[in-house]
């Protein structure tokens, strides 16, 4: 069997933006226009989006109904931030735009040009882990891995913003992130040594 | 890190941790294909009744969208044919609904249709333009009233050892009756299934499921394919807990998709869907009756349980098990019925069965302890039994004392106030409470190839998945310590169903089943080794294997410490770039089955009550397990802490709400369905036995994933009861439920 393919985000992005060109200049299918409940459904047009991923300035062509979390996770493979809810209350999905953290399945990602995104990848550099990504594997601070992206995330403006001076402050800070293995005490182990080191995160 | 003569063999982190931590770790819908098309559920809008009709023809004009799939246009399928005369011979019935496949909807909720585009937001978008009719029937959602009619009741599984009811003859008895709503897994990775047919008979899935080859031989079964033509990759799982015990509605559906319209399909559900199509602990009443003498030993246990199942199948669970034996007593009888309600089908949730028949009995006897005014540990240490008395085998091994003594020192027991409400700190009513959990410990057959290469590199490879306790680090510690050489050097690879036979991570039993593999397979590769050390190599001509042994990367002989050659130039020597090896390790021995394995658990729980409003404070947590020698210490530690976050949901907040008058379930979200979060979780220590089961297996590790949440809701309602006198038997706790007007604890 041949191995089904995986491409490092810039590849597949480069691709498929290429696809996304040659979509949009193809003209659209005609769609018969018609009265249905309340919204007419119309041909998708692609608008132009420019972002900054992770220190990486892209020019984009993107269907205006896609979130930020969908174009990460589905245009540009960085599946790093994950797909949790849809709805903004599990934090699976948080990113930091401009720096301030934002759950990326409430963001129309049209709604961001011109802005900085930083995703879980963005965070460390090369091999070289972020300090508290080393710290959420000191104190395990994970099971299965899935909420872990937002988790970090999160922790890293934890600690930014000032919110980590006590467990309990972690712990109200941290609560938009749900973690259903449970890591919760290691979470807060990790954020609040990363936070008494003083390093500059 | 642990030593041993100086080399360093393992650090006590996680393996894969440095994928999970920078999102380099790939989930099942993480995948991304060629031509790949997005596919969504369109589901039912009633609970019960026909579909006259489905009109596709609005979605389908939808800019990107590529097909609408339902019953009228489903290609058939060999697993949907109910007449097995009729089904091809290789093919097996599909178990439940059959999705896309007849009009019929059994509950509300159930995919209906399943829209297939181009993009995501454009299935998404053409979902809603969807339209059924309907011809609704009348149907029973409410588990409360319809098991009040004995009529409605199935399936009646009875036991009985000694006498009936005998314990109403008791010194002193309580008889009380416990309910718990429907809880739902809700792991945090969606459940997802990426299809990709290459010919007609040929399929590699990505999915999320705790078994590789479970999914593989399901979906081999009701596509009447040859197993071989089946992949299944599932290298990274984002929890489970049960629900990825079995292939649901989104596997058939990737699959009808993919080849129907003869591209690769990705279908994730959306966290509503979560709630109603892949399982969830089963509602339950249980009533439960316990007596014992005025010395505290029992008399008599009587159990009598109800849990729902689906209208379409039958769901049981071991839920009043361990009444019979997880103490000794002599008259113990048990009745365990299944209501049949107009939802989809439960499915194993973390400490399946257990979880729910443990609440009931530990909840009873904490209850039976005041009224014989004795210490609910006494109590148990009362009725401590090494041998099960329900086949009289001796456990392979129990030391729950341990986990006691631990407990009553490490949670301060001696503080805990005899008579309920009488304790107060900072104006809280203060209360500890414990309770004991119990889970069988299995030991299955499992497969594992073991290739040794030249450059001193081992590879293990299994077919079994790891969907967060942290299998993967557990199977390399073992490998590593088996074979005496250095963690960095071993990789251990799950998740694909063409990797060799492992079980479905499930029933806490991977440790023991895989872990037993592992080692026999590093024994294998030794002893073979050592063979060719024989052959090859002139400095053990002559000697004979036994004289011996592997470890530091050497083949070093125990009597002379001269002779002695590095594993990498033993190969070298005998020209051979490899060792690859692939062994089976069956069940439990002849010698192992003259005894019947379980593992334990004792928690201790620190409370406070408000006595103002009712709020509950969780204010420590010591958890203890019984699990045999402990692989992995510190993964153990934090399945053990999950499990305590797990039980703190079942006791205070989780409950999946219906509305009777629809059948819809109202809660399908984290905003409405409340799981512990950061702030709710108190200090927890962990502490585990760690001795060796010398009857279970050659490694003595046993599973703890159940027997970290099995006991935990109990452990907090004594608690509450000795805070405030007020005894809670149906879960969750809210402050309405002690006399408040506040509906949530958390």
């Amino acid at each position: 069997m041949k191995p089904c393919f995986q491409e490092d985000g810039r590849r597949s992005f480069l691709k498929k933006s290429t696809a996304l060109v040659a979509m949009y200049l193809t003209p659209s299918v005609f769609v018969k226009a018609f009265a249905v409940d309340t919204i007419v459904p119309m041909p998708i047009p692609k608008e132009k989006l420019t972002i900054t991923i992770n220190g990486k300035k892209l020019n984009l062509e993107i269907d205006a109904r896609t979130t930020l979390l969908n174009l990460l996770r589905e245009e540009l493979a960085f599946t790093g931030t994950k797909k949790g809810c849809e709805m903004g209350q599990c934090g699976a999905c948080t990113i930091h735009i401009n720096g301030k953290r934002t759950k990326s399945c409430m963001q129309l990602a049209l709604t961001h040009q011109n802005n900085k995104i930083t995703t879980i990848e963005g965070l460390s550099e090369g091999e070289k882990l972020h300090p508290m990504q080393a710290a959420f594997i000191k104190h395990d601070a994970f099971q299965c891995g899935y909420c872990t992206s937002g988790q970090i995330m999160s922790a890293v403006t934890c600690v930014r913003e000032g919110n980590a001076k006590s467990r309990s402050s972690i712990q109200a800070y941290m609560d938009t992130n749900i973690c259903r293995c449970g890591a919760y005490q290691n979470i807060v182990d990790a954020i609040a040594e990363v936070a008494k080191t003083g390093v500059k995160i | 890190m642990k030593s041993n003569n100086n080399t360093i063999f393992w650090e006590d982190e996680r393996v894969d941790g440095a994928d999970k931590v920078n999102g380099k770790a790939k989930y099942a819908a993480e995948h991304s294909l060629p031509n790949m098309a997005y596919a969504v559920f369109v589901t039912s809008s009633i609970a019960k009744g026909t579909i006259k009709n489905i009109d596709t023809s609005k979605a389908l004009a939808m800019p990107g969208v590529l097909d609408v799939i339902y019953y009228a246009n489903c290609p058939s399928v060999p697993g949907y044919i109910s007449n097995a005369a009729e089904r091809p011979k290789n093919a097996m019935e599909w178990r439940g609904h059959k999705v896309l496949h007849d009009n019929k909807v059994r509950f509300f909720g159930q995919p209906i249709a399943l829209v297939v585009a181009d993009s995501f937001e454009s299935a998404n978008a053409a979902i809603r333009f969807v339209k059924a009719e309907y011809a609704p029937e009348s149907f029973e959602t409410n588990f409360d009233k319809a098991r009040l009619d004995t009529k409605n009741l199935k399936i009646n599984s009875n036991y009985k050892r000694g006498t009936e009811k005998k314990f109403k003859e008791a010194f002193a008895f309580v008889e009380s009756e416990f309910n718990i709503p429907i809880e739902v897994h809700n792991a945090m990775e969606l459940f997802a299934t990426i299809a990709l047919w290459e010919g007609e008979d040929k399929v590699t899935l990505y999915d999320k499921t705790q078994g590789p080859k479970s999914t593989q031989f399901t979906v081999s079964r009701t596509f009447g394919i040859p197993d071989k033509n089946v992949r299944v990759i599932a290298e990274n799982v984002g929890g489970a807990f049960g629900s990825g015990l079995r292939s649901w509605a989104n596997v058939p559906a990737a699959c009808i998709a993919a080849k129907k319209l003869n591209r690769p399909v990705k279908l994730v559900l959306t966290r509503p869907q979560m709630f109603s199509l892949v399982g969830y602990r089963p509602q339950s009443w249980q009533k439960l009756g316990i007596g014992a003498d005025a010395a505290g030993n029992f008399v008599g246990i009587s159990h009598e349980a109800i849990t729902n199942t689906s209208r379409y199948e039958d769901f049981r669970e071991g839920i009043v098990d361990a009444s019979k034996f997880l103490y000794a007593c002599e008259n113990v009888d048990t009745k365990y019925n299944l209501l049949p309600l107009d939802l989809s089908t439960p499915i194993w949730m973390r400490g399946p069965g257990e979880a729910s028949g443990c609440f009931a009995l530990e909840s009873a006897i904490d209850e039976l302890s005041y009224k014989l005014k004795m210490d609910p540990i006494e109590l148990r240490l009362k009725n401590y039994t090494t041998i099960n008395p329900e086949n009289k085998l001796p456990f392979s091994d129990i030391n729950l004392k341990d986990c006691y003594a631990y407990g009553i020192n490490k949670i301060g027991w001696k503080n805990r106030p005899t008579v309920p409400g009488a304790l107060k700190e900072n104006g809280w009513l203060i209360g500890y409470g414990m309770a004991v959990g119990i889970f069988g410990a299995g030991k299955g057959s499992a497969s594992v190839r073991i290739v040794l290469s030249n450059d001193g590199k081992l590879l293990l490879e299994c077919g079994v998945s790891d969907m967060g306790p942290g299998t993967t680090t557990a199977m390399t510690i073992l490998a590593s310590e088996a074979m005496q050489m250095p963690i960095q050097k071993i990789k251990f690879k799950l998740g694909d169903s063409d990797l060799p036979p492992g079980p479905s991570q499930g029933g806490s039993g991977t440790t023991s089943t895989v872990g037993s593999a592992v080692d026999l397979a590093c024994k294998t590769l030794q002893q073979k080794l050592k063979e060719i050390a024989i052959k090859s190599a002139p400095v053990f001509a002559g000697m004979n294997a036994e004289a011996l042994e592997v470890k530091n990367e050497m083949v070093i002989s125990k009597t002379d410490s001269n002779a002695k050659m590095a594993i990498v130039d033993v190969l070298k020597l005998a020209n051979q770039d490899k060792i690859d090896l692939t062994i089976t390790s069956n069940g439990k021995t002849a010698a192992q089955l003259k005894f019947t394995s379980n593992s334990f658990s004792a928690h201790f729980v620190k409370l406070g009550v408000n006595p103002k409003d009712g709020t509950i404070k969780i204010l420590q947590v010591v958890t203890t397990g019984d699990a045999g020698k402990i692989i992995s210490p510190k993964t153990a530690r934090s399945q053990m802490l999950g499990g305590v976050v797990g039980g703190i949901g079942m006791a205070l907040s989780e409950k999946l709400e219906i509305d009777h008058k629809t059948g819809q379930i109202i809660n399908a979200s984290f905003g409405g369905y409340h799981v512990p979060l950061h702030s709710h979780i108190p200090p927890t220590d962990v502490w585990f036995v760690n001795k060796p089961d010398p009857n279970i297996n050659d490694i003595g590790a046993k599973g703890i994933g159940e027997i970290a949440l099995i006991g935990l809701a109990a452990a907090i309602t004594n608690a509450v009861y000795n805070a405030t006198g007020k005894r809670v038997r149906d879960l969750p706790i809210t402050p309405e439920k002690l006399g408040f007007k506040s509906k949530q604890s958390l």
